[in-house]
Order: C-alpha cells, then sequence, then structure tokens
C-alpha cells in the first residue's frame, strides 16, 4: 500500500516531501522517490494522500 | 578579488556637467519625478526610493537579484506550465538555477561584492516563496539579514499561505511583499485558477477561488497592520479579468496597498500553459496602457517591472546571471562578511548627489514647456543603459523605455522588449521589424548612435530616429523634442501619427535559453 512518484512526469518542485506526514518522500538522484514501507497512502491521518493532491504534475499515483 | 574602478561603476553615460538650472525652485505642482515624494507618502518614499522594483528613478541606478529557492507551489494558474517557472513574476517558459538557502546565500554575497548597484534581493520562486513550509526562503532571509544587513529584502507570493508568516516576515525585517492578485471574484477566478492547495486538500472550481481570495485580502491587511509594504502585481487576461482589473485596483487601494503592477498576459501555445493551448491572447500595448491609466487614479502604477527571471542579476535590461550560477559562487571566495559593502556605501553616496541634482534639471525643463498645457501628449521610446540617459545604441538595445511627454513632464510609462526570445524559432522575424512593432505607437526613437538603413525603415513607419540628444538625460531631452515637434506640428511641417498601435513581445528576458 503505497504511492509511486512517475519520474518522467515530476517537475521536481518539491511540494510532495513538505507535505508527507510520514517522511516517506525524499530526494534521491535528481528526483523525488517514495519510500514504499514508510507510506500509507495518507490513510488515517487524511481525507486524501497528501503528494497527490499537491503535486502540480498528477505525477503521484497507485504504485 | 578584483576591484571595480569607480570609473566603471558610474560609467552610464559620458558625465556631462548640467547646466545650473534657473533658480526658480519648483514652480509647478508636480514637482520632482512622477514617483517622487510629491505623491508618496515620506515614510514609504523612505523605504522604496533605492528600491528598484518600485521607484522607476531607482530603477536606473540601483540593481536587483532574484534567487530562486522556492520551487514548489500551492496553486495552478492557467497561465503557468509547472515545468518552467512561475509566471506570476517570472517571464514564462524560463527555467531558472534552483538554489539551496546555502547557494543563494553565497550567491548574494559574491554578487554584491562584484556590482556596487545591488540594492535588493528578492525571492519570487521558480514556485511560490511561501509554499512549502516556506523553509528556504525564511533560511535565506534569515542569514541575509545579519550577513549583509545594508540589503533590502523583498518577495513574492500568490498570497494562498501569506496570512499564516507574516508575523515570521516581520521579525526578518522584510518590508516588501508582492500579492499577485488577479481577481476579487470567484467567479472570475475559476477562470484563472483550477485548483489550490489549503489545509490539507486540493480545493477546485469557484470554492478554490474563494478561498484564494479570502486569504490574499487577509494577508493583505496583516501587512498593512504589520507595516510591511504591499506591493500587487496582476496579470491582465483580455476577456477574462480586464475590466475587472478596476475593481482590483480598488480592493487592494482600500487595504493599503502602495503600488499596483498590471502586467500583460504572455501566452504561448509553446509554453504548454491552459492559455498557451486554448490561444487566450495577452493584451496589445494599447490596451494595456489604456488599462494602466485607468487604474492609475492617485495610487501609484508601477510600470517598469520587466517580469524578470527568477534567477535574474543587474540593472534595468540586464542580466547577469550566468556569471554567478551555483557552480561559479560555490568556487568563488566570497566575503561572508557584508560582500563589498563600502564599495555600495561609496556608489550610493555618489547616487543621492546625482539624484538631488536632477530633481531641480527636470523642474527647469518643465517650465520650459509651461506654455503648451493642453497639447496632446506623444509616446518616445528610448534606448538606455540606466543613469537615466540616452546612452545605448540602437542595435544594442535589448529593449526600449516609453516615456509619454506632454506640458505636465516626461513620464515613463513602459518598456518593450525587442531581444528575440526563440533562438531557432519563427526565423521569418527580422530583427528590425521586430523593433519596429515593438514601438510602432511611438513618434521618436532616442538613441546614442544609430546606422543609416534602420534609420530610413525607421523613418518609413513614421517613428523619428533622434541621436542628437546622446549621453544626455532623458527626461529633459524629451521635452526638449516635445516642443520641437509640436511648433513642427503647428507650422505644417509634420503631419501627426494616428492610432499605431504596438505588440508586446513575448519571452524570456535574455536570449539564453537555460
Ligand atoms: S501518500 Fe501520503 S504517506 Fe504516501 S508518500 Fe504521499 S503524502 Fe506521504
Ligand atoms: S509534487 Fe509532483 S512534481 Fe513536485 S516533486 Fe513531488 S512528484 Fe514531483
Ligand atoms: S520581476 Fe519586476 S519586480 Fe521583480 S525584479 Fe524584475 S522588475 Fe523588479
Amino acid at each position: 500500500m503505497a504511492l509511486k512518484i512517475l519520474k518522467n512526469d515530476c517537475t521536481v518542485c518539491g511540494a510532495c516531501e513538505a507535505e508527507c506526514p510520514n517522511e516517506a518522500i525524499s530526494f534521491k538522484k535528481g528526483t523525488y522517490v517514495i519510500d514504499p514501507v514508510k507510506c500509507t497512502e495518507c490513510q488515517g491521518q487524511f481525507d486524501a494522500p497528501q503528494c497527490a493532491a499537491v503535486c502540480p504534475a498528477d505525477c503521484c499515483v497507485a504504485a | 578579488m578584483n576591484v571595480i574602478s569607480l570609473d566603471s561603476i558610474f560609467g552610464l553615460g559620458e558625465m556631462k556637467s548640467q547646466p545650473a538650472p534657473e533658480a526658480s525652485g519648483c514652480t509647478t505642482s508636480s514637482c520632482g519625478s512622477s514617483d517622487g515624494p510629491s505623491d508618496m507618502a515620506p515614510e514609504v518614499w523612505e523605504k522604496v526610493k533605492n528600491h528598484p522594483c518600485y521607484s522607476e528613478e531607482a530603477h536606473h541606478y540601483y540593481a536587483r537579484m532574484h534567487v530562486a529557492v522556492a520551487p514548489a507551489c500551492n496553486i495552478q494558474c492557467n497561465y503557468c506550465n509547472r515545468k518552467y517557472d512561475c509566471a506570476n513574476e517570472s517571464r514564462p517558459g524560463v527555467v531558472s538555477e534552483k538554489l539551496t538557502a546555502e547557494q543563494a546565500v553565497r550567491k548574494v554575497l559574491a554578487v554584491a561584492a562584484e556590482i556596487p548597484q545591488l540594492s535588493v534581493v528578492g525571492i519570487a520562486g521558480p514556485g511560490d516563496s511561501l509554499a512549502a513550509g516556506a523553509k528556504q526562503t525564511i533560511q535565506t532571509f534569515e542569514q541575509l539579514s545579519q550577513l549583509a544587513p545594508d540589503i533590502k529584502l523583498c518577495l513574492s507570493t500568490n498570497g494562498l499561505a501569506l496570512p499564516d508568516y507574516v508575523d515570521r516576515l516581520k521579525g526578518l525585517n522584510i518590508d516588501h511583499v508582492t500579492i499577485t492578485i488577479n481577481m476579487v471574484d470567484p467567479e472570475v477566478g475559476q477562470h484563472i485558477y483550477p485548483w489550490i492547495f489549503h489545509d490539507h486538500k486540493r480545493w477546485t472550481g469557484i470554492e478554490a477561488s474563494r478561498i484564494l481570495h479570502e486569504r490574499q485580502m487577509l494577508g493583505l491587511e496583516m501587512l498593512r497592520d504589520a507595516g510591511i509594504l504591499a506591493k500587487i502585481n496582476s496579470v491582465m487576461i483580455p476577456g477574462i479579468n480586464d475590466e475587472h482589473l478596476l475593481d482590483v485596483n480598488r480592493e487592494v487601494k482600500a487595504r493599503g496597498a502602495f503600488l499596483h503592477n498590471i502586467m500583460p498576459l504572455i501566452s504561448d501555445a509553446a509554453h504548454g500553459t491552459h492559455f498557451g493551448l486554448t490561444g487566450q491572447r495577452g493584451p496589445t500595448a494599447k490596451e494595456l496602457k489604456a488599462l494602466q491609466d485607468k487604474c492609475e487614479g492617485d495610487m501609484k502604477l508601477m510600470r517598469h517591472c520587466r517580469q524578470c527571471r527568477a534567477d535574474a542579476v543587474g540593472l534595468l535590461g540586464e542580466d547577469r546571471g550566468d556569471e554567478f550560477t551555483a557552480e561559479k559562487v560555490m568556487q568563488m571566495d566570497v566575503d561572508l562578511d557584508g560582500g563589498g559593502f563600502t564599495k555600495r556605501e561609496t556608489y550610493r553616496e555618489h547616487v543621492e548627489a546625482e539624484r538631488a541634482l536632477r530633481h531641480e534639471s527636470k523642474a527647469a525643463a518643465i517650465a520650459e514647456v509651461a506654455h503648451m498645457a493642453g497639447e496632446k501628449p506623444i509616446l518616445i521610446a528610448v534606448a538606455t543603459k540606466g543613469g537615466e540617459r540616452i546612452n545605448e545604441h540602437f542595435g544594442h538595445a535589448k529593449e526600449f523605455q516609453i516615456y509619454e511627454v506632454n506640458a505636465e513632464g516626461a513620464k515613463f510609462v513602459g518598456h518593450r522588449r525587442v531581444d528575440l526570445y526563440c533562438e531557432g524559432g519563427s526565423g521569418d522575424e527580422d530583427g528590425l521589424g521586430t523593433i519596429i512593432q515593438a514601438i510602432n505607437d511611438c513618434v521618436a526613437v532616442f538613441v546614442a548612435k544609430i546606422g543609416g538603413c534602420p534609420s530610413k525603415s525607421l523613418e518609413e513607419a513614421g517613428i523619428d530616429p533622434v541621436d542628437r540628444f546622446a549621453f544626455e538625460y532623458i527626461e529633459e531631452s524629451a521635452l526638449a523634442y516635445y516642443a520641437d515637434y509640436s511648433a513642427q506640428l503647428s507650422s505644417g511641417s509634420i503631419v501627426e501619427k494616428i492610432g499605431a498601435d504596438a505588440v508586446i513581445r513575448q519571452g524570456a528576458y535574455t536570449s539564453k535559453r537555460a
């Protein structure tokens, strides 16, 4: 149960990293990635996955 | 570290000694420059007079730079494609080099040591300076206010997160904030903003614009109460918010904004923005000016904003950003303590002295044309690289400054870029044709020098190429020209140019692509 970032669409803006409640997103080798172990899809915390809600490129999707 | 000679610092033009103005003092009620003390509260003028973004006059003497430390954004605008910089202030279709706060601080100190004209550092993106917790923005400002306290700090934002940070900004001693406000009615806003991210939720439709509007107004009021100056930027989108910007003007004025800057929508399908792809056009030069004139009233309108790149460095139209890339500044030997403070101080003292003289000579020149009161104004294009002088060659100009001249004075009303943004793009545009289109509403173009060929084409287009005021001050020369022009008109030796409009150039500030 986790989301992933479609690398080719990502603008590397970092908006998702700041919103993630679980510090699941980090900047690695020139792009942002989601750690599937830490990602909870925001369940129990927010109504919708925060990264997907803030992403301007709509590239945070179900893994 | 190489030392800049004062000659090269002050070499904005050949310094000619000014004839002492008639000791008449100030004869007209609108003494001084158009944004001088006469139409601005003294405490506001004190804060903005050396700010190249807010005072037209300072624009000629002081440099500004932006550092691109804020890539994230919290809203989506239809004139923006997030692959590029924020189009609110920067030119759309541009990619700035993103910096960390640490790199940004080094860059500022390196620039400050090289360019003594530097007086302001801003953060305007490339996304929203207060999105994503505003971490990099605040860290950059915290350090700069300690290391180079003589440099002014400012930031631009869409306003959504602003109410959360006003207290913080107060502590950082930031006295200027720019908010981009394109509407005060969510009905209008829904055509500009498809969604916002607020309070852990993505909002769409009219609700999104309602929240954005309320946050913008709240933020503006909080700035006023905190004693932080607020400038408003609006993007003019024909058919969507053009007439509505009069309402925006009224509302922001009522909440204490001290400047309103109306910028043209830059829309190009190649930028991949919603407006670009749907063929939404930007305004023509005439439409833009008509709206700016209507909004002006008793609130200052800012007409010289160039929508610089989010990593621009320099004076007027210049961009020296390439000399200060992250890679280069990390290798430079940077003076981390003040970054050349003495040199900046010397420069500032010199400029203050020159500007005091200028106010007198302008008043004298205005007195010379007083008898022409009521005559029609004319527009003049000027090639300058700063110092309020006509000191650029026609062929080297990347932009022309436009002055409106009548018996009350020569007023700066905007600038027109003529650099070719699209290298290898539509190659059928010839440079001269582009320039003529861009200044076609002017009766003359003032230059330091011009060749025979372009002169002829300009004349054919009804634009008088004028080099007889080379290296003189712009406003005084414009007034002298106006007197001649009107005498020639009444004697019938020239005919009036009516109804011409000009094209607003699209694209990035410099022809260099990131
Ligand atoms: S879905 Fe939630 S938990 Fe998972 S990466 Fe996105 S913001 Fe973090
Ligand atoms: S918000 Fe979207 S575009 Fe921005 S870094 Fe995250 S995944 Fe990439
Ligand atoms: S974008 Fe406008 S306000 Fe910002 S530095 Fe350029 S001219 Fe000044």
